[in-house]
């Protein structure tokens, strides 16, 4: 069993709402080193949200969330920036600045937060670059990089400084199967390499059975199972296996029902 | 936490030992040590890694850079009995077929 210690994020009680709709309701979990954590559900159901506020682009409604013991929730913005260098974020649309050339868009972060030498960074860039296929790209611009590289790039933007912590939002969106595939290994192998601990927002079933160590399935801003993906598939919770047999909702409303939502009447 | 570096001097080469961990904030030290010593150009280098319990991916790319300034000088440069730790990111990046690794100092 994973010491206190061990846990790298600790989310309590965590209330998020955007003006009066709230849109995560009491979430808590905790996530020891090394791991990869998925956080799974349907579209609209809060697991962005969530991300955004592990990495801190967003402070909750109330609760707490916890990065190597310290509470980030409670840091001013020179606390934040500190404990966001060990985290790398690895964005939906990649996020690459469309100015720069694919190998300055790695080599950022680097600049922006390091003392390094610009020949210990140039190396260190195509490092990256080479770990996620991309090798001898780093002139390109983002432009000239298909959808799956693009991807790559951010993950290996992501990666620059080294971090503890990598979270990833729908890394495997819109790529086909075969390039899915391995980005789904790189990251296991990033994971295994130096010990990462990941947080993975995606609802890509296939790369959940291949790199989750614990997932956690939200529905309407709550959790509702949460375990290894034997628990998940275990689970008699009606959402969680109607998400795994993937079957559409039930036809909702009625004639009347339907006539009133468009109307407003009463 | 951080980084010890001690160095000497054989008939044959320089030794640079280094204990702890080689990160963003400490590879400059490592990469100071390292270019001093092979800017004199008289012997091989080696970089004892054995207590080196972490190194990201700047304290490979000062390896790399010691190499190339090494290879530049028609030096000799090697690394000698890595840790577990280090070895697997020198094989993740592909870097240890591209080292002389000794397996003991």
């Amino acid at each position: 069993m994973a010491n206190v210690n061990d846990y790298v994020i600790e989310v309590r009680d965590l209330v998020v709402k955007y003006g009066e709709r709230t849109v995560l309701d009491g979430i808590n979990f905790r996530v020891p080193r090394g791991q990869t954590f998925v956080i799974l559900g349907g579209s609209g159901c809060g697991k962005s949200t969530l991300l955004r506020n592990i990495v801190g682009l967003m402070r909750p409604h109330s609760g707490r969330i916890f990065i190597n013991g310290q509470d980030f929730t409670a840091m001013n913005d020179r606390g934040r920036i500190a404990v966001r260098k060990k985290m790398g974020v690895c964005f939906q649309g990649s996020a690459l600045f469309n100015s720069m050339t694919v190998g300055d868009n790695v080599a950022l972060p680097l600049r922006e937060h390091t003392k390094l030498e610009e020949s210990t960074i140039e190396i260190m860039t195509k490092i990256k670059l080479e770990l996620v296929g991309l090798g001898g790209f780093e002139d390109f611009m983002p432009a000239e990089l298909s959808g799956g590289m693009k991807k790559r790039a951010g993950l290996a933007r992501a990666m620059a400084m080294d971090p503890e912590i990598i979270c990833y939002d729908e890394p495997s969106a819109g790529l086909d199967p075969i390039v899915a595939a391995g980005l789904d290994a790189l990251i296991r192998k990033m994971q295994h390499t130096f010990n990462l601990t990941s947080i993975v927002v995606t609802h890509e079933m296939s790369s959940v059975e291949l790199i989750a160590d614990t997932v956690c399935m939200l529905k309407d801003g709550r959790i509702v199972e949460m375990g290894d993906m034997g628990r998940l598939r275990a689970s008699s919770h009606p959402f969680v296996q109607q998400f795994l047999d993937r079957r559409p909702d039930e036809e909702g409303e009625g004639g009347s029902e339907y006539l009133r939502s468009l109307t407003g009447g009463d | 936490m951080a980084l010890d570096i001690d160095k000497r001097e054989t008939d044959s080469s320089w030794m640079v030992k280094a204990k702890g961990d080689v990160d963003l904030y400490t590879s400059p030290a490592l990469r100071g040590v390292i270019l001093k010593l092979l800017a004199k150009g008289d012997k091989a280098l080696g970089v004892d890694l054995s207590e080196v319990l972490y190194m990201d991916s700047s304290g490979v790319a000062t390896l790399v850079e010691g190499l190339k300034v090494a290879n530049n000088a028609k030096t000799g440069f090697f690394l000698t009995a890595p840790s577990e730790s280090v070895m697997k990111v020198l094989q993740l990046a592909r870097l240890d077929a591209v080292f002389e690794i000794r397996n003991s100092v």
